[in-house]
């Protein structure tokens, strides 16, 4: 009998993540794709798996309960640091755990950021334009939903390891580059596009997120005229309203709004992680810091397996303390970071 | 600000061009963009990864860690100045399709006020489309969502203000002498003029994306009892209603 992972309680807006599936632009497909690739990785990493294959649950805002069938399961957890607790234990946020046949796991509501991940090794759906990914709003695939019972692997080890992550969870700093109609905006928009402090607004999504403010839209006369042209994530249109908005992996592949700019890849999931109601701030950079910031977060990916260490246990988090021995020494009393 | 001189070549962030051939739709730029992407995807440029078209614009997307900018730039406009795009004709292996429709009625309730804003009868307005064939001009919004060109003059009709929430997939729209047929069910602002029996993206099949941007349409006028038989067909029958087109 195979093993799987049942989905007792879903949160609302549970998917079935990957890289992606990119190259399909033409015909109106965006890439789609976790909103936090890193999180992949490092869930990969922290199972000691290959990430190509990396394949994982998102959870937007909240998980749910989760359970192991069949056999045990190997899990990492990632991205946005989640409650979360294994048959009533609290566990460490990033790390891999072994999830035992019928134990269950609860994971609550984000602590920072949005969107938390809970990898499965050997986690498998069917392939869809060579991706496993949901694309919600292409109609392919779906959110998960309470119930539902997803194929896995038997656990290949233990887990307990954890990684330290690059904080992406908190807004801040955004590099852009400028993009098509950039310089069809005044000096005076483009200066307080950069001068602005933004809000991420709640209602953002996988396909993009509205970038709140106090005073004067960014709109320019004239670009109501726009004819619809191909827009990619990243891109930051300046919508009816006068307010930016930054496409993110899941959005539409034309789009007749005006672009002031667009994040550099290497921060847009900074904007897609932020929490509802995060300051951001936009700042234009030249071609050069992109593609070394590109760069830098490529090296930072290949060498997370390397960066994977054992998890030390946190007195604090065991739930039966007592009934341990602690005299011989063999639990660190040292909370691990 | 003074018109800016075409073809037009620009930087999309750190891993994309777009090279444009007008700043408005025209059938003539159009065409220069389909053979354009024909070119560049001939050409199989190293580290060139995916290119696409919109109405008036070429998309390039490459590595920028194996191609830098300047290089590419360089050799886009090369292959511009190569010749004349505009007069390069367009591309081969383009398809003819036939597809029957319902237009009107319960199936297309915002006809008669489109036919109204072309100053005709609803009558008139399915046989002046019936009698055009459209170009394929750009897939794009949805999943195999085609934009469909040019309907005559009488046609430019502007989009509606309020958005119709949800025409049924396979729906066909109509604004500014285009056409659009939705491959899921949308909400829109074009005009709900009719019910194409077609299935514009199909998950698990072979060539799961129907059209490409080049083919052209032409609506067969039926009746809904022809249209709901052309519907339970179309697993099989969707490519009988493609030709090649020379």
């Amino acid at each position: 009998m195979s093993v799987r992972l049942h989905i007792v309680k879903a949160g609302p807006g549970l998917s079935l993540q990957d890289f992606g599936r990119p190259g399909y632009l033409a015909s109106g497909l965006s890439r789609g794709g976790a909103m936090d690739p890193l999180a992949l990785a490092e869930g990969a990493a922290l199972m000691r798996m290959q990430a190509e294959e990396a394949l994982a649950i998102e959870m937007a805002g909240a998980g749910g309960r989760f359970r192991a069938e069949g056999g045990d399961l190997l899990i990492a957890l990632t991205g946005a640091p989640m409650q979360a607790r294994l048959d009533g234990a609290r566990l460490h946020w990033p790390g891999s755990y072994l999830l035992r046949e019928g134990a269950e796991l609860e994971i609550g509501g984000a602590s920072a950021g949005s969107y938390g991940y809970l990898s499965v090794a050997g986690l498998d759906a069917p392939s869809i334009l060579g991706a496993r990914s949901a694309h919600l709003a292409g109609g392919i695939g779906g959110a998960l939903s309470s119930g539902t019972r997803l194929d896995a692997q038997p656990a290949p080890n233990a887990g307990g390891l954890t990684l330290t992550a690059q904080d992406r969870f908190s807004g801040g700093l955004i590099r852009v580059l400028p993009s098509v109609q950039t310089d069809q905006f005044s000096d005076d928009a483009r200066g307080r596009f950069e001068a602005t402090e933004f809000r991420k607004d709640a209602r953002a999504s996988r396909m993009g997120a509205r970038m709140a403010h106090d005073g004067d839209g960014f709109s320019q006369d004239g670009h109501l005229a726009i004819l619809s042209e191909i827009i990619v994530p990243g891109d930051i249109q300046v919508i009816g309203d006068g307010a930016p908005f930054v496409l993110l992996p899941e959005c539409q592949t034309m789009g007749g709004y005006p672009r002031i700019a667009t994040v550099i890849a290497a921060d847009l999931p900074r904007v897609a992680q932020a929490a509802p109601g995060t300051a951001l701030r936009f700042r234009f950079v030249e071609l050069e810091e992109a593609l070394k910031a590109r760069a830098a977060a490529a090296k930072h990916r290949k060498a997370l397996p390397d960066g994977v260490t054992p998890r030390i246990r946190d007195p604090h988090d065991i739930p039966d303390l007592l009934s341990y021995q602690l005299v011989g020494g063999v639990v660190s009393a040292k909370a691990e970071e | 600000m003074p018109r800016p001189e075409f073809p037009q070549v620009r930087r999309m962030g750190e891993a994309s061009l777009l090279v444009s051939f007008d700043d408005a739709l025209s059938m003539r730029a159009n065409a220069a963009v389909l053979a354009f992407r024909a070119a560049v995807e001939a050409e199989a440029w190293d580290a060139v990864e995916e290119t696409a078209t919109s109405l008036k614009s070429v998309y390039l997307r490459f590595d920028p860690d194996r191609l830098d900018h300047a290089t590419l730039e360089d050799r886009v406009c090369a292959l511009l100045e190569a010749r004349d795009w505009h007069e390069a004709g367009l591309p081969e292996g383009r398809r003819l399709w036939r597809i029957p429709a319902v237009l009107g009625g319960d199936h297309g309730p915002q006809l008669e006020e489109a036919a109204e804003m072309a100053g005709m009868t609803a009558d008139a307005a399915i046989e002046a489309i019936a009698a055009t064939r459209l170009r394929v001009l750009t897939i794009g919004f949805a999943p195999g969502l085609p934009y469909l060109g040019q309907l005559p003059d009488a046609f430019d009709i502007a989009r509606k203000t309020e958005l119709t929430p949800r025409v049924p997939k396979g729906g066909l729209g109509l604004a500014i002498r285009q056409m659009v047929m939705f491959p899921v069910e949308t909400q829109t602002g074009w005009r709900w003029i009719g019910q194409a029996a077609f299935d514009g993206f199909r998950q698990g099949a072979d060539a799961p994306f129907a059209l490409k941007a080049g083919d052209e349409v032409q609506y067969r006028p039926v009746s809904v009892t022809e249209y709901e038989d052309a519907v339970a067909g179309l697993e099989t029958g969707l490519d009988a209603m493609a030709e090649p087109l020379e």
